[in-house]
Formats: C-alpha cells, sequence, structure tokens
C-alpha cells in the first residue's frame, strides 16, 4: 500500500512517501511495523497522540482496520485556515 | 458550491465581488479573509504543505455539512499553499443566505472546520530559522461549540 508523510512527519522520515508490503491488520499494527524498521520511524512515530491518520484520504482512528485500503497518511495535527 | 485550493495569489476584493454577483436571492453575504500575519521573530515567509486529493475532499465534505446545517444560498471556500509573504492572503470564505444569521454562523462553523480537518500544515520561516506551527487546544474546542 502506498504511505505518505506530512509536515514534521516527512521530515523526521526523510521521505514523503513509500510503498509498503505489510499484512498489518490495521493502523496501529502498521505503526508497530514502521517504528521497529528504522530509528527515524520510532521517533516520528513515538508518540502517536500527536499523529493524525488517513485511510484513502479519510480521516480515521488508529484502531482502524486497513483491509482493502490503498493509501494511508500520517501527519501531526491541521493547522490551515 | 465553490471550492479552490491553489497555490496562485487571489484578490479577495475581487473574488467577493464575483460571489455576490453571481448569488441569486440572498439577502445576506459573509466573508472572511486570513491573511499571514508577522511574528516577533521577524517572518520571510510561510511554507503551507498540504494534502493534494484529500484536500479538496475534505473542504467539500466541510462545506457540505455547513449546507445541509444553514438555510445557504451558496459557499465560496479558496485556500492557498505554497510559499506566502506576511501580509498575503492565505484563504478566504464567503458564504450567502436569505438571512444575516446563517451566512455568519456558517462562515464561523467553515473557519472552525477548515482550521482543524483540512488537511494543511503551516511552517514559519523567519530570520531565526523554521518551525511548525502547532495546532492549539483551543481549536479543537472550538469545534465542539457545533456538535
Amino acid at each position: 500500500m502506498q504511505v505518505l508523510y506530512f509536515a514534521w512527519v516527512r521530515e523526521r522520515i526523510g521521505l514523503p512517501r513509500e510503498v509498503i508490503d505489510t499484512k498489518a491488520a490495521t493502523v496501529a499494527e502498521l505503526v508497530a511495523e514502521l517504528r521497529a524498521k528504522d530509528a527515524r520511524y520510532d521517533a516520528a512515530f513515538g508518540d502517536v497522540s500527536a499523529l493524525r491518520v488517513a485511510l484513502d484520504q479519510d480521516l480515521a482512528e488508529f484502531d482502524a482496520p486497513l483491509a482493502g485500503v490503498r493509501e494511508v497518511a500520517f501527519f501531526p495535527p491541521m493547522t490551515g485556515g | 458550491m465553490q471550492v479552490r485550493v491553489q497555490d496562485a495569489a487571489f484578490d479577495a476584493g475581487a473574488e467577493l465581488n464575483a460571489f455576490s454577483a453571481e448569488v441569486k436571492g440572498a439577502g445576506a453575504i459573509v466573508s472572511f479573509t486570513g491573511v499571514v500575519r508577522d511574528v516577533a521573530a521577524g517572518l520571510k515567509h510561510m511554507q503551507i504543505e498540504h494534502y493534494p486529493g484529500m484536500t479538496e475532499q475534505a473542504i467539500v465534505k466541510i462545506a457540505g455539512e455547513a449546507v445541509a446545517r444553514w438555510s445557504l444560498s451558496d459557499v465560496l471556500v479558496i485556500h492557498r499553499y505554497g510559499d506566502l509573504s506576511p501580509g498575503a492572503p492565505i484563504m478566504m470564505v464567503a458564504t450567502a443566505a436569505p438571512h444575516r444569521a446563517d451566512a455568519f454562523a456558517a462562515a464561523d462553523f467553515l473557519m472552525d472546520y477548515l482550521k482543524s480537518r483540512a488537511p494543511f500544515w503551516k511552517k514559519e520561516v523567519t530570520s531565526k530559522g523554521a518551525d511548525w506551527v502547532e495546532a492549539k487546544t483551543a481549536d479543537e474546542d472550538a469545534l465542539r461549540r457545533w456538535d
């Protein structure tokens, strides 16, 4: 699946998007996989309460299932307006 | 409903005039323009990042909620991304309604939701460096007014 990162999550991980081959059933499981991958991910995902997630461009929760999802995006709380 | 996400600058006055000219039967038009404010350290520019694809979708959803909730004739939302100078317009909303209470409330609602639910992130670049603007708890509190 496509995994996208925005704002300081993108900066900490060092890339804007990547394709991840995963069997994670939920967002939280995907986060755990990513954190185990590399220290940069561990730093970015250290406090998930500071993060938001969107599944196929719709805001979701970290316990949401990933079945059928093609695009996951992680980012900090939004600051529009 | 008109939603535009763009890097180009816009003329808020001209946009409001065009919006007003197109609206039929509205007795009230409210508009808000958000402008890049300067900061103590001296702002060089404000970088606005967004999530292409989701941004438009999220704004259309928020505007749709406003249309469902208040009696509105039309809604306009323009939001910029990219590098913006101090004093430059970042975004504007305009609402048209038969009566002013609906136009004011809908514009207020749109601003609260665009701030915290549309995927934009601001970074302030000053002479001392660059920092992401942090979301405020007051922004989340503001959303609860509409529950």
